[in-house]
């Protein structure tokens, strides 16, 4: 308990994730709380890989990590525009009331 | 060892509540805010771990671009005042018992991973290694981003290239009734539709039509 190795870390990344998993599922009014939630998993996944290439000793990992970070900027900027858009578009961005695909 | 796990603690303490309240608060500008705080109280772990140079990075990219983009829309499409719950309506209702047993279902397979894993011997022989102590940790990243993961290195700039143009492309609109200077306009006017000399006749004055 007092000393911490890899399963903490990988304990930490795995409730931020299920959190974010959580985030997805329960919330039904405001779609850049989802978009935020998608950030938290990526974050998840970059403590796993992080804590992986500490303790392994490989530095592979933290150069994936930069090229999620990579990712995760460019996808919450094209979310964001799609979003900016489609409030233009329509009046409004709940969850509830996104059903022009009729999904 | 003692220090360190306090402050492992109390990092990853602060990250999980922050990480609920992202999904739980009611105001998303609120929501926002707890994520700034998920994120730095991240970085804080990544230094303490020993990668400072993504701990660093996580600050400037995340704090300081993507949570401030999210600022930015969350203030401009102004959803503040909608309210953020999760128990209205029978629609969402629904959604609820689900998304709980998938989501805890998803934590106890990873728990379930992680508990029942044992290091392979050969895994330790591996090229990347953080061989000197005498490198920082910056230095040793740079020293095979630039040669190893060159070419990963390119794509992953052309894909935020790729995200720019298509952000801009998403959001430019021309609206009308600005009025705008054009330099083609003024250096390609002539005199002949600029001037007009008249004869003003005494008394009588000019018809100007416009």
């Amino acid at each position: 308990m007092i000393d911490i190795g890899l399963g903490h870390y990988l304990t930490l990344g795995a409730v931020i994730f299920s959190i974010g998993v959580i985030g997805i599922f329960l919330n039904r009014k405001n779609i850049i709380v989802i978009l935020m939630s998608i950030e938290l998993i990526l974050l998840a996944v970059n403590i796993n890989l992080v804590a992986f290439s500490i303790y392994l000793g490989d530095l592979a990992g933290q150069v994936f990590t930069l090229f999620i970070l990579t990712v995760a900027a460019a996808e919450a900027a094209i979310g964001l525009a799609i979003i900016v858009v489609y409030f233009r578009n329509s009046g409004t961005i709940r969850v509830e009331e996104i059903d022009k695909l009729k999904g | 060892m003692i220090a360190h796990s306090i402050f492992f603690y109390t990092f990853s303490i602060i990250a999980v509540v922050s990480a609920i309240m992202v999904t739980a608060s009611k105001n998303t500008v609120h929501s926002v805010f707890f994520l700034i705080l998920d994120f730095i109280s991240i970085s804080c772990l990544f230094i303490m771990i020993g990668a400072e140079f993504l701990g660093m990075i996580m600050l400037i990219v995340y704090v300081g671009a993507v949570a401030v983009l999210f600022l930015f829309v969350v203030m401009m499409l102004n959803v503040a005042q909608q309210k953020n719950q999760w128990f209205t309506g029978q629609q969402s209702s629904r959604h609820i018992p689900v998304g709980l047993i998938i989501s805890t279902l998803i934590f106890f397979e990873i728990i379930i991973v992680i508990g029942g894993w044992k290091y392979k011997p050969e895994i330790f022989d591996i090229n990347n290694s953080i061989s000197q102590a005498s490198i920082s940790n910056t230095h040793s990243l740079g020293q095979i981003l630039y040669t190893d993961y060159i070419h990963v290195f390119q794509i992953s700039g052309m894909i935020l290239l790729v995200a720019m143009v298509g952000a801009i492309v998403l959001t430019f609109r021309q609206r009308s009734g600005v009025k705008r200077q054009s330099y083609i306009k003024q250096i390609s006017r002539e005199r002949a539709e600029g001037v007009e000399v008249l004869e003003v006749q005494s008394n009588k004055g000019v018809k100007l039509d416009d």
